[in-house]
C-alpha cells in the first residue's frame, strides 16, 4: 500500500479509511451473493425468475468486478487478482451470502429482500465518500441496484402473508451484517470459482 | 494525421455488440477523444457494470485506432457518467425501428415500480400504449420484457438508467 495507514485503520471511507478496508467486504458480498443468485439459472420456480436471478447475479458480479479494480488501484494488483488468487480464509464477504439456499425458494427470496435492504443502505453512505472514484462508482451502482429493489419489494409484498417466507426471514434476519468465520458451503464454492485460475495461469475475468 | 474528428467517425462505425443496429456512439458511451503525439485517448463508460459487451466494445475501439495508424489508449471510467439519456435521437430511432422501445428519459428519485407498471411506454412496432411489464429483467441487463395488448408481440424495453 502506498500511503500510510493510521495507527487505528478507520473503517469508513468517509473519514479517509483505505478503499481495501471499506470495499473489499462489500465486493466480496456481491461476487458470492452474485455466484449463489446464478445457481437458480435454468431451475428457477418460473421462467421470468430465471431470467431475473441470472441478470441480477450478472449485476453483482459486475458490482463487484468494478469495485475490485478501484481496490486493485490502491493496492498495485489487479481485479483479477483480488476475485480469485486469494485464500478462503481472505475474503471478507458475510456468511449470509455464503448460504447455499437452492431449491429454498422461500429462503432465497429473504435473503434477496434483505440483502437489498442493507445493501442500498451502504451504498448510500458510499455516496457520501470523499473519494471521487468512490462516490462516482456508488452512484453508478445505486442505479442499478434501483431494478433489484423493485424486483424485492415485489417479491415482498407477494409473499409477506406466506408464514414459510415470514419464517425464512426471521432465521436469517440475524444474520445480515454478520462477518467472521466462513460457513463450510463457502470453501466448495471457492473451490468451483477459483478452479479456471489456479488450472490456467493467468486467465482473466 | 489522426484527428479527434477521424477517430468519431471511425468509433461511429462499431455497432453495439448485442445491438448491432445501434453504434457505440450513438449509446453514448464514448466520453471523450484526445489526440496527442500519434496517441488516441479514449474516455468510456460502460452501461451497465455487468455489461459482457464492455470487453468487446473496448477491443473493437482498439482495433480501429490502431487502423488509423495510431495507438489507443481506452480508459474504462467506473462512474455514473453514463445515462441512458446520453443514447442521441438517431440511436434512439435506430433502437425502435430494430424492435427495442427506447428508454423513458431518466427522472429524479429513479425507477418506481408503479410507474414501469403504467401504460407510458409504447409498443415499438406499433406505436400503441396498450403495453405491460412481464418483467424488470430481460435477456441483457440493460432490458425489460414487456408485452403490447394491442398487436399482442412482447418486445424488449430498453431500462432507463
Amino acid at each position: 500500500m502506498s500511503e500510510p495507514k493510521p495507527e487505528q485503520p478507520s473503517n469508513s471511507l468517509l473519514q479517509g479509511g483505505s478503499r481495501a478496508d471499506v470495499l473489499l467486504p462489500i465486493a466480496d458480498d456481491e461476487l458470492i451473493l452474485g455466484w449463489r443468485n446464478s445457481e437458480w439459472t435454468g431451475i428457477a420456480p418460473f421462467l421470468e425468475e430465471d431470467v431475473a436471478f441470472s441478470s441480477i447475479a450478472q449485476n453483482e458480479v459486475g458490482h463487484a468486478r468494478a469495485l475490485y479494480q478501484l481496490v486493485a488501484e490502491e493496492l498495485g494488483t489487479t481485479a483479477d487478482e483480488l476475485a480469485f488468487d486469494r485464500k478462503p480464509e481472505e475474503y471478507r464477504c458475510s456468511p449470509f451470502v455464503e448460504l447455499r439456499l437452492v431449491p429454498d425458494w422461500a429462503k432465497t427470496i429473504a435473503r434477496h429482500c434483505l440483502y437489498e435492504d442493507a445493501d442500498e443502505r451502504r451504498i448510500k453512505e458510499l455516496l457520501e465518500s470523499d473519494d471521487p472514484e468512490v462516490a462516482g462508482l456508488a452512484a453508478k451502482i445505486d442505479r442499478e441496484e434501483a431494478y433489484h429493489r423493485i424486483h424485492s419489494r415485489m417479491w415482498f409484498d407477494r409473499l409477506q402473508d406466506v408464514a414459510q417466507f415470514q419464517e425464512a426471514l426471521e432465521e436469517l434476519r440475524p444474520m445480515v451484517d454478520q462477518r467472521g468465520e466462513h460457513l463450510s458451503e463457502f470453501e466448495q464454492l471457492w473451490e468451483e470459482m477459483t478452479e479456471v485460475r489456479r488450472s490456467v495461469a493467468g486467465a482473466t475475468w | 494525421m489522426v484527428t479527434e474528428e477521424r477517430v468519431w467517425e471511425a468509433l461511429a462505425e462499431i455497432p453495439d455488440p448485442e445491438i448491432p443496429p445501434i453504434s457505440i456512439v450513438d449509446l453514448g458511451v464514448v466520453r471523450d477523444v484526445t489526440v496527442s503525439n500519434g496517441t488516441v485517448h479514449v474516455e468510456f463508460t460502460p452501461t451497465f457494470l455487468g455489461c459482457p459487451a464492455l470487453e468487446v466494445m473496448r477491443d473493437q475501439m482498439a482495433a480501429r485506432i490502431r487502423d488509423l495508424g495510431a495507438e489507443p489508449d481506452v480508459e474504462v471510467v467506473l462512474d455514473d457518467s453514463w445515462s441512458t439519456d446520453r443514447i442521441t435521437p438517431e440511436g434512439r430511432e435506430k433502437l425502435r425501428a430494430s424492435g427495442f422501445a427506447p428508454p423513458a428519459p431518466r427522472e429524479a428519485g429513479g425507477p418506481q415500480l408503479v410507474q414501469l407498471q403504467s401504460k407510458a411506454f409504447k409498443c415499438p412496432y406499433c406505436g400503441s400504449t396498450e403495453t405491460r411489464l412481464e418483467n424488470i429483467f430481460g435477456p441483457t441487463p440493460c432490458r425489460s420484457v414487456r408485452y403490447c395488448d394491442s398487436c399482442r408481440q412482447p418486445f424488449e424495453q430498453f431500462k432507463t438508467i
